[in-house]
């Protein structure tokens, strides 16, 4: 096998019996970087040089020592919205499209520590919001399965590069399911912890109380390898949990006889692709098979998700992208009269569409004479939809559900009207609203062969039992070893 | 209809005027061309009504959840940790002086 | 028709926490522009604020102390604005569930003392500085430093039941005393510790309904505050009493012009679109830590004030100027650490100190003069070193020059004549040139020693032990016939 298809547990095996070096890795990967880039591309910034550099001293490490930090030497990509010290970080955005943070992520420090190298940043929606990566002001990322047709998004340079086998480990953000989405369409698997499972100091914010950073990787012990990497209380992060985390990649390989599985009867309404409904209820059955036990629920508030979301999301958007206004860093309009002037041209220059609207929606959602009816509103409603999941969960302990409504769609197909694209994110977005945590696993595809996610839900701080069920499924199919042609 | 307008509290409606934009704009400091008024109204309309189907929820009693996972109390000790050099701080500014960011002139309150 | 004030006030006053609010930079001031800011404070992308535990606390103190209650479970919201020293666009303040509210503060107006209603106390963020160069015609533009952003500030707004120019100087003058007492800041205002701003209308006496309130920002001193408030119940009196409204709006205080003016009329009204700050988290308030910080209060201004009466055996009088403030306080025991006489060193502080004081508009700790200094200078005293009146030269040329007072009484030669035969010659030599004088005292009129006394101490440049001289000059001329 081509060293490039090893997964990351499987490369970390091979550098532990030194059968390969971390710098062979690094040069792999970006021999593979140069033959799907043009294609794909995913990347906005790739750190080759510095990567290098990193993998000499993983190697020195590896040769060196008797246990060395549990990534070492592991080439990661890492989304263009965590910041990583002396790297270019632009969010997607053209109004930081020379910004240089002074500072390491918290999950950054935490990969450094754990010795992973950094090959590069990737693609994404405009400050993550999106859900194909459309909006990136740079380039249009492409689906590895299929050039003609979106990746997901907003991390959609991170899924493409993994699909692609252009990184070992990436990392993405989610807000309303821009991990999860992607990894559905790219056929890996991408996993949103719980909120305030992993630190987001350092990621730039879009919608706070709804952000949390997470693993895209190609099998599911990748993922629980990176999540344990990641997680963990941040002092500077106040509203990072103060709870120790497990080992995750204990939880892969345990039975799930016994797991008690809901299926949510809202999400397989009208408006689901026939083949995602036929694929995901296939997947369901054989956690049936596997010794999980199947009932349906209701999830009653899940029709009114969107709304409140976007609501929720577009006002704290509103507030932390106040921030760019070409004064203190990033762009800054030419000819400015004064600052005010400066202030309105560099946003309109530097901002994209969908970014304008959401701020501008934000807005108005919490100015004066709307605040109530509006943000408080959709604050009232979150609680409902926070309720669903709650009682659900008092019976069962993982809900079963699609990632999407369809396959991976065309390039331009939803980007004529913003709520079309919106609509797309509705069986990810509750979660995001809940805090609770989830994870996509391939479960088939389409007859075009393009990928299906199935998508695991389970109570805060529970991600372990995500891990025993997603690896469960996942080492009795073969979805996760087909590989797009490129 | 299940909505109910909570004790004299304005629900959402569909309809936002160009106007409404206008001012949005100006409060998010967004320089919009008349054109991109006449766009932004229209989408932001179709997008407002659709938003408006929470109105269908009776809320009256339930509590707003601005944080979704429930945490208090969480502090740093008055300890100083070395700030950045002066350098690092300017190093993105688009124009600085005297080792101060520079701006257009302020006018007196904005 | 007879206008009365309605004169309500916001008081801003920075912590004095080691570091700032949410980060931790230092808060020293004086510091060379953006070298005490962080990716925090800048307000880069991807940062988060984190409470510093102390300005909270420091908080809860000063709401106790005000007689507020304690909202049980407060929290911070974002206020949305855009100016160049607030690098996030918003600030992190409180609005919906500030930490104190209902209290009152006495004070004491004239000779009466009267409740002044606080409305609220609440913690927030400072913002940085900007500066406006001249630039002589050509290009202009600001610039900004940001080390102030994030500053830890405590907001207190009192209910508008100040009426009168005097009331508002007195709460001004109790707050600032109170929040140095409880040793949450140090109010500096020259450094922008301690910052007012005066909500004002006018109307009818006796009536209820209130008149059109104007907001005064930009007041940095006392004297200031003083001299706008009176300017405005001038200008608000003249426009109700030509018929005219007054507007509603916010006016800045100029001090070349003396007066207020209006701040250039906005496009809009400011809306703040106040939200919860999803970046950080509830804070619940135990009676149990309410009820610590009470118990760990610092020593308040009644409590020194009877301390000093019975510690130092001073009268309420003196023990009252002594404790009039904190910074005056504390300069007072520092003293005593090194020249152990209460009486004495409060004689000195009460007089010739305080003139110093006032005369040069310092507080006791931005004087030059230290406790050390004024402790050895009256150590010198005691030692018969120099004179009480050489003293007070001494002082005055510390002030000037900074230099300690053995220094400079070396410098001076101003050590004090006590040698016997020194002080018998300069004696003898005015009983001579003053016959007359010395006849009429020897017939009785024992006043006339002063005069004698006096020529003594101007042909010793001051420097002759009075004493003595008055000992001498007695024995010589009662002696001699």
């Amino acid at each position: 096998m081509d060293a490039i298809e090893l997964t990351a547990y499987e490369a970390r095996e091979k550098l532990g019996k030194r059968e390969i070096s971390s710098a062979e890795l690094v040069n792999a990967v970006m021999e593979r970087i140069r033959v799907v880039e043009p294609k794909i591309r995913a990347y906005l910034t790739i750190t080759e040089d510095a990567a290098l550099k990193q993998a000499k001293e993983a190697d020195q490490r590896l040769s060196s020592e008797d246990h060395p930090p549990p990534l070492t030497g592991i080439p990661v990509a890492v989304k263009d919205n965590i910041c990583i010290r002396g790297v270019r970080t632009t969010c997607g955005s053209k109004i930081l499209q020379n910004f240089i943070p002074p500072y390491n992520a918290t999950v950054i420090e935490k990969l450094a520590r754990a010795g992973a190298v950094f090959i590069g940043k990737t693609n994404m929606d405009e400050f993550a919001m999106g859900s194909s990566t459309e909006n990136s002001a740079f380039q249009i990322t492409r689906n590895p399965w299929d050039l003609e047709r979106i990746p997901g998004g907003s991390s959609g340079g991170s899924a493409a590069c993994v699909a692609a086998d252009a990184a070992f480990l990436a990392l993405g953000s989610d807000t309303g399911g821009s991990i999860r989405g992607p990894a559905s369409y790219c056929g890996i698997v991408g996993m949103k912890p719980t909120y305030g499972r992993v630190s987001r100091y350092g990621l730039v914010a879009y919608g706070s109380s709804l952000d949390q950073i997470g693993p895209m990787t190609k099998d599911v012990k990748d993922a629980a390898l990176l999540l344990s990497a990641i997680a963990g209380h941040d002092p500077r992060d106040s509203t990072s949990a103060d709870l120790s985390c497990p080992d995750y990649a204990l939880a892969c390989g345990r039975d799930i006889k016994g797991l008690r599985i809901g299926v949510p009867r809202e999400y397989f309404a009208e408006g689901l692709d026939k083949e995602v409904e036929h694929r995901v209820q296939a997947a369901i059955m054989h956690l049936s098979g596997l010794g999980a036990e199947i009932s349906e629920i209701s999830l009653p508030h899940t029709e009114y998700a969107i709304a409140c979301y976007y609501l929720c999301a577009m006002a704290e958007a509103s507030s932390n992208l106040a921030r760019y206004d070409g004064a203190h860093y990033g762009y800054r309009t030419k000819d400015a009269e004064n600052i005010i002037d400066m202030y309105s041209r560099t946003r309109a220059e530097g901002f994209g569409t969908e970014v304008k609207r959401r701020i501008m929606l934000g807005t108005y959602a919490l100015s004066a004479g709307y605040y109530d009816a509006y943000y408080l509103k959709a604050l009232k409603v979150r609680t409902l939809i926070k309720q669903d999941f709650e009682r659900a969960f008092e019976n069962v302990d993982l809900v079963a559900t699609p990632v999407a409504p369809t396959p991976a769609f065309k390039i331009g197909e939803k980007t004529q009207d913003p709520l079309t694209m919106y609509l797309s994110d509705i069986f990810t977005i509750s979660l995001n609203l809940a805090g609770m945590c989830g994870i996509s696993v391939p479960c088939g595809f389409s007859n075009g062969g393009l990928p299906i996610g199935l998508q695991l839900i389970a109570d805060i701080f529970k991600e372990e039992t995500l891990f025993t069920a997603a690896y469960a499924f996942e080492q009795s199919t073969d979805h996760h070893k087909r590989k797009p042609v490129l | 209809m299940a909505g109910l307008v909570e004790q004299g509290m304005k629900t959402i409606e569909g309809t936002i005027f160009s106007s409404d934009v206008r001012h949005s704009a100006l409060l998010s400091r967004l320089h919009l061309t008349e054109e991109e008024i006449a766009e932004y109204t229209t989408v932001l309309n179709s997008i407002l009504e659709y938003f408006a189907k929470l109105n269908e929820l009776d809320t009256s009693q339930v509590p707003p959840t601005s944080h979704s996972i429930k945490m208090q109390n969480v502090f740093r000790e008055d300890v100083t940790i070395p700030s950045l050099p002066v350098e690092e701080a300017l190093a993105n500014a688009p124009e600085s002086k005297a080792n101060c960011f520079k701006v257009p002139r302020i006018i007196q309150e904005m | 028709m007879d206008y009365e004030p309605v004169i309500g006030m916001e008081i801003h006053t920075e912590l004095q926490t080691r570091s700032k609010i949410f980060c931790g930079c230092s808060t020293a001031f004086g510091a060379a522009p953006n070298t005490q800011v962080c990716p925090v404070c800048l307000g880069m992308p991807g940062v988060l604020p984190v409470l510093n535990k102390t300005a909270l606390e420091y908080a809860i103190r000063t709401a106790l102390a005000l007689h507020c209650s304690i909202t049980e479970h407060t929290s911070f919201d974002r206020k949305n604005y855009y100016y160049p020293d607030l690098p996030k666009n918003y600030q992190i303040s409180q609005n919906y569930a500030c930490l104190g509210y209902g209290g009152w503060v006495e004070i004491a107006s004239g000779r009466e003392k009267k409740r002044v209603g606080i409305l609220n106390v609440h913690l927030e963020e400072d913002a940085g500085k900007n500066f406006h160069p001249e630039t002589g015609g050509r290009e202009e533009y600001s610039l900004v430093d940001l080390n102030r952003t994030g500053m830890p500030l405590i907001e207190i707004v009192s209910a508008p039941d100040l009426h009168s120019v005097e009331d508002a100087m007195a709460y001004m003058a109790t707050l600032k005393n109170l929040l140095q007492y409880l040793e949450v800041s140090d109010c500096r205002m020259q450094e922008g510790h301690l910052r007012f701003e005066v909500n004002l209308s006018l109307k009818s006496r006796g009536a209820q309904e209130l008149g059109t309130r104007v907001e005064i920002k930009n007041l940095n001193s006392l004297r200031t505050a003083k001299r706008c408030m009176e300017y405005e119940i001038l200008r608000q009196t003249e426009v109700l009493q030509s018929g005219g409204a007054v507007v509603q709006e916010t006016r800045l205080w100029d001090e070349a012009e003396g007066g207020t003016r209006a701040m250039r009329s906005k496009e809009y009204a400011q809306d703040y679109r106040y939200f919860p700050d999803p970046d950080l988290v509830e804070f619940h308030i135990t009676k149990e830590w309410k009820e610590e910080i009470e118990r760990h209060l610092p020593e308040l201004q009644e409590a020194k004030k009877m301390r000093f009466i019975r510690e130092y055996g001073l009268p309420e009088y003196d023990a009252a100027i002594l404790t009039s403030g904190k910074p005056l306080a504390d300069y007072y025991e520092a003293c005593l650490r090194i020249y152990k006489n209460p009486k004495m060193t409060s004689n000195w502080i009460m007089t010739e100190f305080l003139r110093e004081l006032n005369n040069r508009e310092m507080e006791p700790d931005e004087c030059p003069l230290t406790p050390g200094h004024l402790g050895l200078l009256l150590k010198l005293i005691e030692q018969g070193t120099i004179s009480g009146k050489i003293g007070k030269q001494v002082l005055a040329e510390m002030l000037e020059t900074g230099n300690m007072p053995d220094e400079i009484v070396k410098e001076k030669g101003w050590v004090q004549i006590r040698d016997q035969k020194e002080i018998e010659d300069i004696i003898e030599q005015v009983m001579k040139e003053n016959p007359d004088i010395v006849e009429s005292i020897r017939g009785g009129k024992e006043k006339a020693m002063s005069f004698l006394v006096g020529q003594v101490m101007k042909k010793s440049q001051g420097k002759a032990n009075p004493q003595l001289v008055n000992k001498i000059l007695l024995e010589k001329i009662k002696s001699s016939s």
